[in-house]
């Protein structure tokens, strides 16, 4: 599924999104810890978080994520919509918890995944 | 093949959230530019990570250094203080000093020494109480 598809199905709002870009998600990961997040999400999924902080473009960066959703009406500060612009970063808001989120993925077709050890 | 070792450092500043995790951003680019294989890669991201935030959020400052080789990354981190007390105590999975402020940005999981080390073929962390931390990694690329 691409991410135009969820951002629409789901009603998100998009906070950052680079131009001509649309990538591909196969899958899903929850948690607002980061390092659990970095050990664990895998490439080309979507995460929800409710931080906010610029550190969370860095573990999209590195995880090389498909998109953040920010759950719970949560605002990025602004100098994470700086980073996010600066590294291509696409960035959602959406005023539903995390779990609905979840919810609504899963209906979808989008599963949770995980980085196996 | 690379026939040199390529060396680079990064220094790291501490307490500075906004930057954390740029170095690592920057070794990885480094990683996939010389066309290492994603798994390699991705082991790399999350220890260069790991290790940033720790000097960051728990050191008062330090670097990150990088050497390539034909065989494997070698990674490195020092610091210059507060050292470690107990390595044993902070190898453990859950084990943070990290202050309630800080947890509630969603780090000092203590999460980080763990997977480092998780990832790693090689692994190595001396401290000193009052001179620093210093962190010695190896991960291998799989071809020689
Ligand atoms: N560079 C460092 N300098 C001083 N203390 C450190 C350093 N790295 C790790 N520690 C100590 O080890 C603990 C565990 O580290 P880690 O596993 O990365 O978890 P976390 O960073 O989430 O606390 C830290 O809470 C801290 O007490
Ligand atoms: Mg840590």
């Amino acid at each position: 599924m691409k991410i135009s598809e969820i951002e629409e199905l789901l009603e998100l709002e998009p906070l950052n999104k680079p131009q001509g870009t649309d990538p591909n998600v196969a899958g899903g990961y929850a948690s607002d810890l980061l390092s659990d997040v970095m050990g664990k999400a895998m490439a080309d999924t979507v995460w929800i978080t409710i931080q906010a902080h610029p550190n969370i473009v860095a573990v999209a960066v590195l995880v090389e994520l498909s998109a953040i959703i920010l759950a719970n009406g949560v605002k990025p500060d602004q100098k994470t919509l700086e980073k996010a612009k600066e590294q291509d970063v696409i960035i959602y808001g959406s005023n539903k918890s995390a779990f609905t989120l979840a919810g609504e993925l899963y209906k979808a077709g989008v599963l949770g995944v995980r980085k196996q050890e | 093949m690379l026939q040199n070792k390529l060396s680079y450092a990064f220094p790291i500043e501490a307490s500075d959230f906004t930057k954390a995790g740029d170095a690592a951003g920057k070794i990885k680019k480094i990683l996939k530019l010389a066309g290492l294989p994603a798994t390699v890669i991705r082991r790399v991201a999350i220890i260069a990570y790991e290790a940033e935030m720790n000097i960051v959020i728990h050191s008062v400052g330090g670097s990150l250094s990088l050497d390539l080789t034909s065989t494997r990354v070698e990674m490195a981190s020092q610091d210059n203080g507060p050292g470690i007390p107990d390595i044993d105590l902070a190898l453990q999975e859950g084990y943070s000093t990290a202050s309630d402020e800080v947890r509630a940005l969603g780090f000092g999981a203590g999460m980080g020494l763990p997977n480092i080390r998780r990832n790693a073929d090689h692994f190595c962390i001396q401290s000193e109480v009052g001179v620093g931390t210093n962190l010695e990694v190896w991960i291998d690329i799989g071809v020689s």
